[in-house]
């Protein structure tokens, strides 16, 4: 957990990443505000696909930086050489981008709630927003590792990721319209969020040590 | 799998053929990638026709472009198989870092993206006759296929843009595994939600019975076996042509000839 701690630091003391990037997210709510023609009877509609897109992208540009401290300055191999397990790496970098993502929220869902005049606020939208975001940090943390010495990295990461997340996509944004405005009968969307949340955090403690094997 | 897998000499011995023009004495009716070809060969046109002519059309379902099922349902069947055979191998490749695996898996995978292109192909124009539409997003069956499309095509993707570095390969493994994540969702779409395309258990009535007329059962038959052919085949062609990439790689490599990777 020392790990974690090290990239804290490294974020506290350094120019804050979350903080930027929790501005751009709420920078394409502002965008997608005039893009799709907002009004008061479709902002229930609209507003959960525009929050996600917006948690979606800004995760990508922010948790692709989850091994860049490392890769930047060479450092993977001293990392690799610690006698810890593969997995309490992949772990700590996990939780790591959970904590971005967390704050990157904390900036976005009060811009959220003035731009839509929707109540997010909530516990249960908080739960599933994590639950959404912990599959993003999951499949990312698991690619940034692989490509970080790609020269495309800065593209084949969303690339890879994009797809893989689509279903996590589509239950995050179903589950968050679920909670805004309740349909009789749904499907279990937060359901379909924690199994996809369980397969892509099992294959990622399965497979960690295999990618960062040097 | 196991006749596909030459020894690391015959590799070699490969990598030396002459490269002026295409050394025939190498194709013979031992070699089971030409007996599957020529199988699919004979199978293909007699699919082609019984789909055609000879199969009944439900009157239900589009007319005539009804007889699309007969290609559509195996293509579906097959990509999902070929999909399974970039799980099973990318899992078998992290497992023994054998290359041949990653081989394997590269050669399904790009098999299994060309026959989920030609059943997405083929049932837009179905859609189109009994849809009055070629796609509908709010279809959870076909929305679910084309993630399963674009995720084998990123894949490619990767595998395209990464080169031959071992690093990739594992990455590449970890997609081929992850990807498969969607696979089962793209079966289970149509019974889990409302979809307008019809179920998995379409050939079969409540109680059992075939809901087809033999001669569609006999038609599905033969194109399903017509393409399976067809299918290892190519599987078969592009797992060797990527060996015989590698075996060229490490020979350039082992050289040190200007060019190499």
């Amino acid at each position: 957990m020392a790990l974690v701690r090290k990239d804290i630091t490294a974020e506290v003391r350094g120019r804050p990443v979350w903080l930027a990037s929790g501005f751009f997210a709420a920078v394409v709510l502002v965008v997608f505000v005039f893009a799709l023609d907002l009004r008061v009877e479709n902002k229930a509609a609209l507003g959960p696909g525009a929050l996600w897109i917006a948690v979606l992208f800004s995760g990508i540009i922010g948790i692709g930086r989850a091994f860049a401290s490392e890769s930047d300055y060479g450092r993977m191999d001293r990392l690799l050489i610690c006698p810890v397990d593969r997995r309490a790496i992949f772990v700590a970098k996990l939780l790591g981008t959970m904590l971005f993502v967390s704050l990157v929220l904390v900036v976005l869902l009060p811009v959220f709630g003035v731009l839509f005049g929707l109540a997010v606020l909530r516990l249960d939208i908080i739960g599933v927003l994590l639950l959404g975001a912990l599959g993003i940090a999951t499949v990312t943390t698991l690619f940034s590792a692989g490509t970080t010495h790609s020269a495309a990295r800065e593209i084949l990461l969303p690339l890879i990721a994009f797809p893989l997340l689509l279903p996590v996509m589509i239950a995050a944004v179903k589950a968050t319209e679920g909670i805004i405005t309740p349909v009789v009968n749904d499907s279990p969307w937060v359901g379909l969020l924690i199994a996809y949340d369980v397969i892509f955090l099992s294959i990622g403690m399965l497979t960690f040590g295999q990618v960062m094997d040097e | 799998m196991q006749t596909t897998a030459p020894s690391s000499h015959a590799e070699a011995s490969q990598a030396r053929t002459p490269v002026a023009g295409v050394d025939w004495r190498h194709l013979t009716w031992r070699d089971p990638a030409l007996v599957l070809l020529a199988a699919s060969a004979v199978l293909m046109p007699i699919a082609v026709w019984l789909a055609l002519v000879v199969a009944p059309v439900a009157a239900d379902s589009g007319g005539s472009a009804a007889r699309i099922l007969y290609f559509h349902v195996p293509y579906a069947i097959l990509c999902s198989v070929a999909f399974f055979v970039v799980l099973v191998a990318s899992a078998l490749y992290l497992w023994r870092r054998d290359t041949r695996w990653d081989s394997l898996a590269r050669a399904a995978a790009e098999v299994g993206v060309l026959y989920t292109s030609l059943m997405l192909i083929l049932g837009m124009f179905w859609g189109q006759a009994a849809w009055g539409q070629p796609w509908d997003w709010s279809d959870p069956r076909l929305t679910t296929t084309f993630i399963m499309w674009l995720i084998y095509v990123s894949y490619l993707l990767l595998r395209f843009y990464t080169g031959r570095t071992e690093q990739s390969a594992r990455v590449a493994a970890v997609l081929g595994i992850a990807g498969f994540a969607d696979v089962p969702i793209v079966h289970y779409a149509v019974s889990w939600w409302r979809s307008i395309h019809p179920p998995t258990d379409y050939f079969v009535n409540s109680n059992g019975s075939a809901a087809i007329p033999p001669s569609g059962i006999v038609t599905l038959l033969f194109s399903f076996a017509a393409l399976t052919a067809l299918m290892v085949a190519f599987i078969l062609i592009a797992y060797r042509q990527d060996r015989a990439t590698v075996a060229l790689r490490e020979a350039r490599l082992a050289l040190d000839v200007d060019g190499a990777e």
